[in-house]
């Protein structure tokens, strides 16, 4: 039975093309997601691995990973510390977020990248931890050093000026020094600049304090021991981990990030084997359909029922064994191209050797063999169903029907089951029927899969009637055709519904989000402006004051914002000048006043939480703060629910207090009549065209949120994108494989007089059918799922409303049809060049 | 019609000096040797041989199925070798009929339009009155809205003969149109094929090898080696079977 299968495997290799491409492009997908996870994540822990070569110990203030900051890092704990034996150097290091300008006076780095440090010359005079490329390192208060990359945006010259800012107003520095860094957020999209440590411990800290103590110690020194005797030595307050331990973290949080990419990826993978069944499905049932006269031979010559079954499932896994096995490779071949792709898009990764693991090899191998088996299986029942008899039956058998009856009811039942689910979802006040909505969608798509057969009836013989009228004679055929074998005209379509159902969800989801976001931001926002920073690290209070002083200004109104716990309960209090907040935003008090929130004790809260808590004026709201300390401030006043301020809203009296230093989260500008258009030019002006800020109009604001939606959205397109290319394979080997079968009748119709333009015709004809089908069914199946899963944001995200993008939609239908004058181009080639005499004489 | 019928003393088909030979050198097979022959309008001609005599490929040819090595075959006036694929295939559809051995009829079809598929084809209407004589006289009027799986073989071939004559063709080629069929099924086929040339005047040419079937003819031609090597008139089951053995004597002592 094994040479059988394998002869079979031969005999057939053009027949089985199409099938192979299917599994091995889904097992690239596998290989390649694999293979780049793996290397990404061996390249980024070699690289701190690297980085933290001379790192014997760190030393931090406070215990790591609180916020908590008890201990003072100052000159004597690193004197304490220097005198230890073993220890031949402790670094002691301040950095923070700074700013750097570049020529546009734009911030040169992202905003979690943007960093500022500490040059700490050793004996030579020279920072080991950054090699000078030229230059010298910083010395005094008005000198800086740049990275490499940044000094080139900025397009200063040693000895040149550089412009940059850590959270306030911008300051001109001399750039006296070029240095190579390997921090990964700089050589990710940041930038770095170095200061002489005073001046550091002045931007970033209290004069005279550390961030961090790198502690170095002699070859062959125990790290642990040492951390043990840092430890020992320092009071409470601080903490100290050893290199290792430091790299073992940070070796977890890499595994961590690339294994939730490598999962996301896999989602996307396994879509795109899931398509790849039912081609594997399909060209197995033709294949056995084909073959069913020699099938019959071998029974009537004995073998029995389970050998046939054998031959089938050894020849799919073979066929699955060596397209996997040619998907490997291709996966090895995205996973090198993935990282110059990724690269090019902004995300800098790291260099490194592809990293293969014998698991990865498996996984691919594996996942091929396994979904080529089970994909032939049903079919293979249907090979032992075939009787010995069948080898001795006179020849132009109708294509048995096999009633639907089971199907159907099958159909009925799952996607009742699953409409139900998602109608039971849209009654649903929150967010809590993630769950029922996931089952729901696939309830409903597997019961759409199973009626298929059921659906092509109508809309084949539909769409047949309207092409018919403009085509003839091919029209009418090419209908024939396509209801021929409802099952595998569904099945071929359904590959394709898959994808489209799950993009037309997504973008109705989309779309409807950004106009969701797009009410959310205008209606309250009544301020022309909102000026924040680019560093996370915000404004200072200055900005306002200069802002607000401006006679082009009507109202500068600065918001920040302050963590704290309730009852467990993590929330934010915003503080600020709520006198101003009306000039802002439109803000409607339900009950009590506003001018009560005044001082230490009293807050707003917003309607919704005031419910959520049971609070009304005059309530006590407990609050702990998360740096320490806690107030029971009365609720004065409760406001119906504003896009602009969070749940609860204090005066700065408040919080101030409590905090080492008051920035602003961001200002909110109201232009003076007349004034607005040209107050963004003004106000980069007045604040020294600073890097660090940002003044965004309301538009803008909208944008900034519509574009990430976007570009997730297009992401989502990009890989399901493979998905719909296996569906596009499986309408072409369809074609082809029906093309085959159907070799004498395209002969006899030749010799009757269709001319090969009508041949072509009618293939690429019943391939439209097969591809409008599925992306109708796809269309009208995301649709609703959009629909209904939406409702599930109703209480997180009032404004979202659904919106069908007609447009867009109609342009995935265009697509189906241009992906069904595609498909049909091979198989229709095929088609109109079959000999004729030999096709009329073949069986 | 597009194609006015033309006077009964003319030929409805003609070969003069056709051959065709397959492949070159070593391997190359002389299937037709310059034969010459006329199909005259009206008649019904069958054409015999043993296997490999040729008859299949001198109907291939003379049908515009295949392509001539040498020599000319022409439907009426229309010379084959002068034409496109293009003109070819409409030539067949509006100038030929055909019935094959195995049926060939479009399983997605019923019977009836399976007969007016070449019309389909060619885009023109059906002559009413003509295809309900065609219906009638192959005897399928109950059958019309069947598909061909609900026929038995003999009804199928009939369907298939009603398709070559609903367009009204020049002529007629039949394949072993009884190849397939039981002796009963077989033999009235060609009572409706006989039927067909004698009231409908229709021109046929049968490539046969079976001798009761060619005992129906007007006319029988014998073919051997690519040659024509009698040829018989008014021809009798026993004659042509008698004609027939000496070939097999012949090749049984050659």
């Amino acid at each position: 039975m094994l040479r059988t299968a394998v002869r079979n495997l031969l005999a057939h290799k053009t027949r089985l093309m199409m099938t192979a491409l299917a599994v091995l492009l889904g097992t690239a997908f596998v290989s390649g997601t694999l293979v780049f996870s793996d290397t990404v994540g061996g390249a980024f822990r070699n690289k701190t691995a690297k980085s933290l070569d001379d790192v014997a110990v760190s030393v931090t203030p406070g215990r790591p990973g609180t916020d908590t900051k008890e201990g003072v890092l100052d000159s004597r704990v690193v004197d304490r510390i220097r005198a230890l034996p073993g220890v031949t150097s402790v670094r002691p290091s301040v950095d923070g977020a700074t700013t750097v300008a570049d020529r546009n006076g734009d911030p040169a780095g992202t905003e979690w990248g943007s960093s500022g440090a500490n040059y700490v010359p050793g004996k030579d005079g020279k920072d080991s931890r950054y090699p000078l490329t030229s230059g010298r390192g910083p010395a005094g208060a008005d000198e800086v050093a740049l990275d490499s990359k940044t000094a080139a945006k900025t397009g200063a010259k040693l000895g040149g000026t550089v412009r940059l800012a850590v959270d306030g107003p911008v300051m001109t520095k001399k750039l006296v020094g070029i240095v190579e860094t390997d921090n990964p957020r700089v050589s990710a999209g940041g930038s770095l600049a170095l200061f002489d440590t005073a001046t550091a411990q002045k931007l970033f800290g209290k004069p005279g304090q550390f961030g961090e103590l790198v502690v170095s110690a002699t070859q062959g020194t125990d790290q642990e021991a040492l951390t043990r005797k840092v430890k020992d030595a320092l009071p409470e307050g601080f903490g100290a981990q050893s290199g290792k331990q430091l790299a073992a973290e940070q070796a977890k949080e890499i595994d961590r990030e690339t294994s939730s990419i490598r999962k996301t990826l896999l989602v996307f993978a396994g879509i795109s084997l899931f398509v790849g069944v039912f081609i594997i499905a399909n060209t197995f049932t033709m294949l056995i359909a084909q073959r069913s006269r020699e099938i019959a031979l071998l029974r009537a010559v004995g073998a029995s029922r389970r050998q046939v079954v054998r031959s089938v499932l050894i020849e799919a896994g073979l066929l699955g064994l060596v397209s996997s096995a040619v998907g490997f490779v291709l996966g090895l071949g995205i996973a090198v191209g993935l990282r110059p792709l990724l690269s090019a898009l902004g995300g800098d990764l790291p260099d490194g050797p592809l990293v293969v693991e014998p698991a990865s090899v498996l996984a691919a191998l594996a996942v091929g063999l396994v979904v080529t088996v089970v994909a032939a299986w049903l079919p293979s029942r249907k090979a032992a169903r075939i009787a010995p008899v069948e080898a001795l039956v006179a020849v132009d058998q109708a294509p048995s029907q096999r009633s639907l009856v089971v199907r159907n009811v099958i159909g009925a039942v799952l996607t009742g089951l699953g409409v139900a689910a998602m109608l039971y979802v849209t009654t649903l006040r929150d967010s809590g029927g993630m769950s029922i909505a996931m089952a729901g969608s696939a309830l409903t798509l597997a019961g759409v899969i199973v009626l298929a057969p059921l659906l092509s009836r109508p809309f084949v013989a539909l769409f047949g009637k309207i092409t018919a009228r403009f085509t003839g004679v091919s029209g009418k055929l090419a209908r024939e055709n396509a209801l021929r074998n409802p099952r595998r005209t569904a099945a071929t379509a359904s590959a394709l519904m898959i994808g489209l159902t799950l993009i037309t969800g997504l973008t109705v989801a989309a779309v409807s989000a950004n106009q969701g976001v797009d009410r959310m931001g205008q209606q309250d926002l009544t301020a022309d402006y909102k000026v924040s920073s680019n560093s996370y690290l915000g404004l200072s209070p200055e900005v306002a004051k200069t802002l607000a002083s401006r006679p082009d200004v009507a109202a500068a109104v600065p918001l920040r914002m302050t963590g704290f716990q309730s009852g467990g309960e993590p929330t934010g209090i915003q503080t600020g000048d709520l006198a101003a907040l009306d000039k802002i935003t439109d803000l409607r008090v339900t009950s009590g006043s506003l001018a009560a929130v005044r001082g230490k004790d009293a807050v707003a809260v917003s309607q919704p939480y005031a419910d959520k808590h049971g609070l009304k004026v005059g309530s006590t709201l407990p609050m702990s703060f998360y740096g320490g300390g806690g107030a029971k401030p009365r609720v004065a006043a409760v406001f119906a629910k504003n896009d602009v301020l969070v749940e609860v809203v204090g005066a700065p009296a408040l919080v101030d207090p409590l905090l080492d230093r008051v920035r602003d989260d961001a200002v909110y500008l109201k232009a003076a009549p007349g004034q607005a258009d040209k107050l963004p030019a003004e106000i980069k002006k007045t604040l020294g065209n600073n890097p660090l800020i940002k003044v965004e109009s309301q538009d803008d604001l909208r944008r900034e949120s519509a574009g990430s939606i976007d570009s997730i959205l297009y992401l989502m397109y990009g890989l399901l994108g493979m998905a719909v290319v296996i569906a596009v394979i499986g309408v072409v080997n369809t074609l082809a494989m029906s093309v085959f079968e159907r070799t004498r009748e395209i002969g006899m119709l030749r010799a009757i007089g269709l001319a090969r333009t009508g041949v072509k015709q009618m293939i690429r004809l019943e391939s439209v059918m097969i591809a409008m089908f599925g992306a109708v069914l796809g269309v009208g199946v995301g649709i609703f799922l959009a629909w209904s899963g939406g409702h599930l944001l109703r209480s997180s995200f009032p404004e979202y409303q659904m919106v069908v993008p007609w447009g867009r939609i109609a342009i995935f239908l265009l697509l189906a049809l241009a992906v069904g004058v595609l498909a049909a181009v091979w198989p229709a080639r095929r088609a109109s060049k079959l000999n004729m005499l030999e096709s009329i004489g073949s069986q | 019609m597009p194609y006015p019928t033309a006077a009964p003393a003319v030929a409805a088909a003609r070969a003069t000096g056709l051959s065709k030979v397959y492949g070159h050198g070593e391997t190359q097979v002389r299937a037709l040797d310059s034969v010459s022959v006329e199909f005259r309008r009206g008649e019904f001609t069958a054409i015999m041989g043993p296997s490999g005599s040729g008859k299949s490929t001198l109907m291939h040819c003379m049908a515009g199925l295949d392509t001539v090595s040498a020599g000319s075959a022409q439907i009426g006036d229309a010379e084959l070798a002068s034409l496109g694929d293009r003109e070819l295939t409409r030539l067949r559809r509006d100038r030929i009929g055909f019935i094959f051995q195995a049926f060939n009829l479009l399983p997605t079809l019923t019977a009836l339009e399976n007969i007016t598929l070449p019309l389909d084809i060619a885009g023109r209407k059906a002559d009413q009155q003509w295809l309900d004589m065609v219906v009638r006289t192959v005897g399928l009027s109950g059958r019309l809205a069947h598909r061909p799986s609900q026929l038995s073989g003999g009804q199928q071939q009939r369907v298939a003969v009603a398709r070559a004559l609903a367009g009204r063709p020049e002529i007629i080629f039949a394949d072993e149109p009884t190849g397939n069929l039981d002796s009963r099924s077989g033999a009235e086929l060609l009572g409706f094929l006989q039927e067909s040339v004698r009231a409908l005047t229709q021109t046929v040419v049968m490539v046969t090898h079976d001798p009761v079937a060619a005992s129906y003819a007007d006319r029988v031609i014998f073919l051997a080696d690519g040659r024509i090597v009698d040829e018989m008139r008014e021809p009798t089951a026993d004659a042509v079977l008698d004609r027939m053995k000496r070939f097999d004597a012949k090749g049984r002592t050659s």
